[in-house]
């Protein structure tokens, strides 16, 4: 029989056994950021342990850091101390950091593919669920806790049971105005936000191979969205023209060999998922959350689900998150006025991201009442940005061109959405709260927040294009 | 923090609600501290205070209600999706709960928890249904979980359901040492496999 993807890259980092447990299993690189280490430094030096191989972790500031004024010291002392910590930390154990003013600084899973770090094969491990993002190389990469980061510095290893694999085929040609983020949010809202728990998702089909690697990691983003541990898609001539030239991927003298490898990296015909899932392309519409979960989503001219439509069960959660999201059983959402436009977050801040928001408001102006933020992925794309023009083009539009962070998608620095009002966001998750205490997110692709920056409501972008 | 769990007997508190994701738990501005410790005053934070003033307790949240109190927390379907905050484990750990049951946990959190000796047990949704409706019948039900045994039992009813849990995980509980313990001391196994592994 046989192997999966998964199978391939997980069978060669399998260290050890344990029987009737998990597996050891040995990872290739690490990133950390300010806010889930500093108790797994702390733990580590409570053992009186040093960084077992730190030229194997990577570190960044980005979840609490401002997107305004980066030179300044940050205003928020709890935020300062944490990254005084993370640089404290870095400079004792020897590990590579990539802080504010640093020209690498950025979301760390925005630097890691774009300074070709993440690389096809490799088991990569981070704080922060969005991992399974470098699963768009052909990685096996997932999110972990604080415990875990301790574990993983202290010995390069981490304890893991074999999960279940699940493969989605999405076949087809995409309609006009889809784009990645919307493969992935109608994906999300037919399984549910719990749907692939359990799971390791690979995916699959034309759709798929026709995506740029931007694109891919976009869906590879938000697996953990339906519950599953990470994502990933075979890497194929796509990845390896993005991967070549990159300032650490392997170099002439490497190429070759690596190649060679990486074409390896494929689920075999006859491989066999615990589950599988058909997905036609050609079904998939611009899509919008209206709910507190990014299952509860649909196509942008839908209507909200009718209250004798929901399972008696779920009907207390449903209506819950309505009235949170301050939205009737059964309404459009099309049309609804929106006050805030947030353009960022590891899942749509790469440049790819800002080119396709730039060619769609470009000579265009925001509606007057709504406030857009922009905020780049990394001070590299911010740089890319600056250097094709985008900046003039959002600041003629009147959108911020922020500096990069996390920012909105959390709001655990300043950037937070007051409470009661509307953001249409690019980021992944539109949980109670998440965005700012009674902060209400639809979640939706960079060209149909677009689309609301410039009209002040709900649109649908293909009758834009 | 290590500290060995076999046998936990109380009464619970129920908090029949859906999908509560690690935002819920422990939201993104209370993740600040450098310290594992002093989470537990802001679990459940916005749901506990109407505007973050502690002056303003939402009383119909049951984390705010006297009825309901003890060492387990009985959630409804999901819990614990969303970020892989180690801080939702934290909090709920250190409010002072040791147990907390559900029918369905999201994967990184349950790995989370168990890493800080707070055992998730995961229970069918019709036993789930029963241990609901015994808290509501009588708040003071005492809930008594087993991990040497492997069962969650009803006082009042009798009625018993077994849990998962691998062999692995049940050791280190019982015995209170954890997933580095167990690492550190294969360390020159794992120096050996680096030696041979290709990169
Ligand atoms: S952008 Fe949002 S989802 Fe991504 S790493 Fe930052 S906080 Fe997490």
């Amino acid at each position: 029989m046989g192997k999966t993807l998964f199978e391939k890259i997980w069978d060669k980092h399998v260290v050890k056994q344990i029987d009737g447990g998990p597996s050891v299993l040995y990872i290739d690189k690490h990133f950390i950021h300010e806010v889930t280490s500093p108790q797994a430094f702390q733990g580590l030096e409570k053992r009186g342990l040093k960084v077992f191989r730190p030229q194997q972790i990577v570190a960044t500031a980005d979840h609490n850091v401002p997107t305004l004024q980066q030179h300044l010291p940050i205003r928020d002392e709890l935020g300062r101390l944490q990254v005084q910590q993370l640089i404290a930390n870095c400079k004792k154990h020897d590990v590579e950091l990539y802080g504010l003013g640093h020209p690498f600084q950025g979301i760390v899973h925005v630097i890691g593919p774009e300074l070709g770090i993440t690389q096809p094969g490799m088991t990569i491990v981070c704080g922060d669920s969005h991992t399974s993002t470098h699963g768009a190389f052909g990685a096996i990469a997932f999110g972990i806790g604080t415990s875990e980061v301790e574990m993983v510095m202290a010995t390069q290893c981490m304890l893991q049971s074999k999960p279940k694999l699940m493969r989605i085929n999405i076949e087809g040609e995409l309609n006009k105005g889809v784009v990645s983020k919307d493969i992935i949010l109608f994906i999300i809202s037919k399984i549910s936000a719990s749907g692939a728990t359990g799971y390791f998702v690979e995916y699959a089909g034309s759709a798929i191979r026709s995506l740029s690697m931007e694109a891919r990691m976009t869906i590879c983003n938000m697996s953990i969205e339906m519950g599953a541990r990470g994502g990933m898609i075979a890497p194929d001539e796509t990845t390896f023209d993005y991967m070549k030239g990159r300032l650490f991927a392997p170099g002439a003298a490497q190429w070759d060999r690596k190649l060679a490898a990486w074409k390896e990296l494929y689920s075999d015909a006859d491989a066999v998922f615990d589950k599988e899932i058909q997905i036609d392309a050609a079904a998939i519409e611009p899509m919008i959350t209206y709910g507190t979960n990014p299952g509860m989503g649909m196509g942008v001219t839908g209507h909200i689900p009718a209250e004798s439509e929901i399972d008696e069960k779920e009907k207390p959660s449903f209506l819950k998150s309505l009235n949170y999201m301050g939205l009737k059983p059964g309404a459009e959402i099309k049309g609804k006025k929106v006050d805030y436009v947030f353009i960022g977050s590891c899942t749509n801040s790469r440049i790819e991201d800002l080119r396709m928001v730039a060619s769609f408001v470009k000579g265009k102006k925001k509606a007057d009442d709504v406030e857009v933020w922009v905020v780049p992925g990394s001070k590299q794309v911010e740089k890319q940005a600056i250097a094709e023009g985008i900046d003039k083009i959002f600041e003629e539009a009147g959108f911020q061109l922020r500096q990069p962070g996390c920012s909105a998608c959390l709001g655990m620095n300043e950037d937070k959405i007051p409470a009661g009002k509307y953001c249409i966001s690019t980021s992944n998750r539109n949980f109670e709260g998440r965005q700012g205490p009674n902060a209400r997110t639809f979640l939706a692709s960079p060209l149909t927040a677009a689309a609301a920056a410039i009209t002040g409501e709900v649109a649908d972008v293909r009758e834009f294009l | 923090m290590s500290k060995s769990i076999n046998i936990v007997t109380s009464t619970a508190v129920p908090l029949d609600i859906e999908n509560v994701d690690t935002d819920q738990i422990i939201p993104a501005r209370f993740l600040k501290a450098t310290s594992r410790e002093g989470f537990g005053k802001n679990l459940f934070r916005d749901w506990r205070y109407l505007n973050d003033d502690e002056q303003q307790p939402r009383r119909e949240f049951v984390l705010n209600d006297p009825t309901y109190k003890g060492k387990i927390l009985v959630a409804a379907k999901n819990f614990g999706c969303g970020s892989s905050r180690e801080h939702a484990a934290w909090a709920i750990k250190d409010a002072g709960f040791d147990v907390v049951v559900s029918s369905f946990f999201a994967d990184i959190f349950k790995n989370n928890a168990l890493n800080n000796f707070l055992l998730p047990v995961q229970v069918s949704e019709d036993f789930l249904q029963k241990i609901f409706a015994a808290i509501e019948k009588d708040p003071a039900v005492e809930l008594k979980v087993s991990i040497e045994d492997q069962t969650i039992t009803i006082s009042s009813t009798g009625e018993q359901s077994g849990f998962d849990i691998n062999n692995y995980k049940k050791t280190c509980l019982l015995n209170g040492y954890d997933d580095i313990d167990y690492l550190l001391s294969i360390r020159n196994e794992i120096e050996t496999f680096e030696a041979t592994f290709t990169r």
